[in-house]
């Protein structure tokens, strides 16, 4: 078995089965906790509207912070948007989807994606000059940041070496890039990645707490 | 004086051929080989000294597509090879010996080229049962190879059978079948493999051969770096479209039409090294991705393993959905669990108090 079929089959089977696993039981294990009861008089009938406006409301950084996070906003954007773009709309990537699903999407053009992906992984490294520059934001960074980061970033740039064909062998350059996205796959439920699940749930309750108690998200 | 006595160049005039024809022979074998032009004199003359080379071919589990294929080569012809270069000694589909008189030729030109003659097998080597799933003249393949190995001084293993072990160790490999450097291992080996080879290939390795005396130089899985340094995702006619993302859907589809790229037809070109895209087939006239068809990957190991022609190379081997739905309950289990432990850790820290 070479790397290459290893890392498309007991690998990807693998990392996939981690993932769901990860997943399902972070959610489950917190959910099923006990959950605080709020005794408070509610200020208002309807807080779930606070809960969606919280979520809406921390989308873009409040009025007197802006000068301050705009940058970190801006670049959190680009990251995230860079991810929905060459994860979702490089074709390769589509096919792989629509092996899974059955059906498949428009792509994007592979030298938009490869611009895409430039300035994602230019956006990613700002993000950690400025976390590893700052001296408040290293006091507070941890083991669990700089691994998000790595496996954040590790398949931007395999990715892009394989379809820039920059590896001695374009095959094993395509394992590693499936190998790191698999790896990936496997942290994201374990560490600070789950917050893709958790950043609604988590901005809609604060927002419908503070709506409840006559406060604002 | 015996054929094999004559230099080659001495045997060329001998049939009339000019030096000038010889040269541009010299040239055309050059160019497929990636050797600089400046190197076609010396190579010329190395082969002029030359003499007419026995070769001894051995075709194991086969099916003759390789001999075929060779017999396909124009530049040099087989003709010509067999006229001018080399002394096919043994070869079951060309000879016209058959039974006994067959494999005394063989035994006549291993003892009369002891330590020189060159091995070209084809054709995978069944292990299982001793080997005996494919036998010649009473004797299993496995006994045959490390027989005419132990005399030879290089062998070339055509074919992906004889370099991988090919469809015959394709799963579930019912006969054991290896190529032929999983057997021998004290001889130098280099690997041809294609499903078939190109014939350009075959002839253009023996000639090499010829030529500067030795192997040429081989990449990791043995094959040379002349014909198999690139892959056919490098070197094909329809990369551009790769790259600006245009993509034939079906095999006659509009995008088809247009020679678009066949990536999502399931084109293995991406991870296949050799020389189809450059070399082409039948007299350069055209090859399968020129024909329309994806690249299957016939000069890779295992290719036929390698899950469907047709599925894109970004697919994964996802089994079934079973895995996913074995985490998703396995995820509920652990989650419960741990809800049980946090909900008696919060009970613990409220004192009691269950909120």
């Amino acid at each position: 078995m070479t790397l290459l079929d290893f890392a498309r089959g007991p690998a990807m089977q693998f990392a996939i089965f981690i993932f769901v696993f990860g997943i399902v039981f972070r959610l489950v294990g917190v959910w099923a906790m006990r959950h605080k009861r709020d005794l408070s008089e509610p200020r208002q009938p309807s807080a779930w509207k606070g809960g969606i406006h919280g979520l809406i409301q921390h989308a873009w950084p409040y009025k007197p912070f802006r000068d301050k996070l705009m940058t970190d906003y801006v670049i959190g954007y680009v990251i995230h948007l860079g991810l929905l773009f060459v994860i979702f709309f490089y074709k390769p990537h589509i096919l792989f989807f629509q092996d899974i699903f059955g059906f498949g999407w428009p792509a994007l053009p592979n030298g938009v994606i490869t611009a895409i992906s430039i300035i994602t992984i230019g956006a990613l490294v700002i993000a950690l000059v400025k976390r590893l520059t700052d001296p408040v934001r290293r006091l507070i960074s941890n083991f669990d940041d700089y691994f998000t980061w790595f496996v954040t970033t590790l398949p931007f740039v395999t990715g892009l070496a394989t379809a820039g064909n920059v590896w001695w062998h374009y095959e094993t350059g395509l394992a590693i890039h499936l190998l790191s996205v698999w790896l990936l796959l496997i942290y994201f439920p374990f560490g600070k990645l789950m917050h893709a699940f958790w950043f609604g749930v988590s901005r809609y309750t604060t927002g419908s707490r503070f709506a409840r108690r006559g406060g604002m998200a | 004086m015996k054929e094999q006595e004559l230099t080659l160049g001495e045997e060329l005039r001998r049939q009339g051929i000019s030096r000038r024809s010889f040269l541009k022979f010299c040239a055309a074998v050059a160019s497929s080989m990636a050797i600089p032009a400046s190197m076609v004199p010396a190579m010329a003359e190395s082969l002029a000294k030359a003499r007419r080379q026995s070769v001894i071919w051995m075709s194991y589990q086969e099916c003759t597509g390789c001999i075929e294929s060779l017999t396909r080569s124009y530049t040099p012809t087989l003709e010509s090879m067999l006229f001018n270069f080399i002394s096919l000694d043994y070869q079951h589909a060309l000879q016209a010996a058959a039974g006994r008189q067959a494999e005394d030729a063989l035994h006549q030109a291993m003892e009369d080229n002891w330590g020189e003659y060159l091995v070209i097998a084809d054709g995978s080597i069944p292990l299982k049962d001793d080997g005996v799933y494919s036998t010649v003249d009473g004797h299993t393949n496995l006994e045959s190879i490390k027989e005419v190995a132990e005399g030879a001084a290089a062998i070339i293993a055509i074919g992906t059978c004889a370099a991988y072990g090919g469809v015959g160790a394709a799963k579930p490999n019912p006969t054991g079948a290896v190529g032929v450097d999983q057997i021998i291992t004290d001889k130098p080996i280099l690997n041809v493999p294609g499903c078939p080879p190109m014939p350009e290939v075959m002839t253009g390795v023996l000639t090499s051969y010829l030529a500067f005396g030795r192997l040429p130089d081989v990449d990791s899985k043995k094959r040379p770096l002349a014909f198999f340094g690139d892959t056919i995702h490098d070197r094909c006619y329809r990369r551009p479209y790769y790259d600006l993302g245009l993509y034939a859907k079906s095999f006659d589809d509009e995008g088809a039409r247009k020679g678009w790229c066949l990536y999502e037809l399931g084109c293995k070109g991406p991870i296949t090294y050799n020389a189809c895209a450059t070399t082409k087939w039948n007299q350069g006239t055209s090859w399968p991705v020129q024909s329309g068809h994806g690249c299957i990957g016939c000069s890779e190991p295992n290719f036929w393993d390698k899950d469907s022609f047709y599925k894109p190379l970004s697919a994964g081997q996802w089994g079934s959905a079973e895995g996913i739905a074995i985490a998703a309950a396995a995820g509920v289990a652990a989650g419960a669990a741990a809800a049980v432990v946090s909900r008696k850790h919060q009970d613990n820290l409220a004192g009691g108090n269950k909120s």
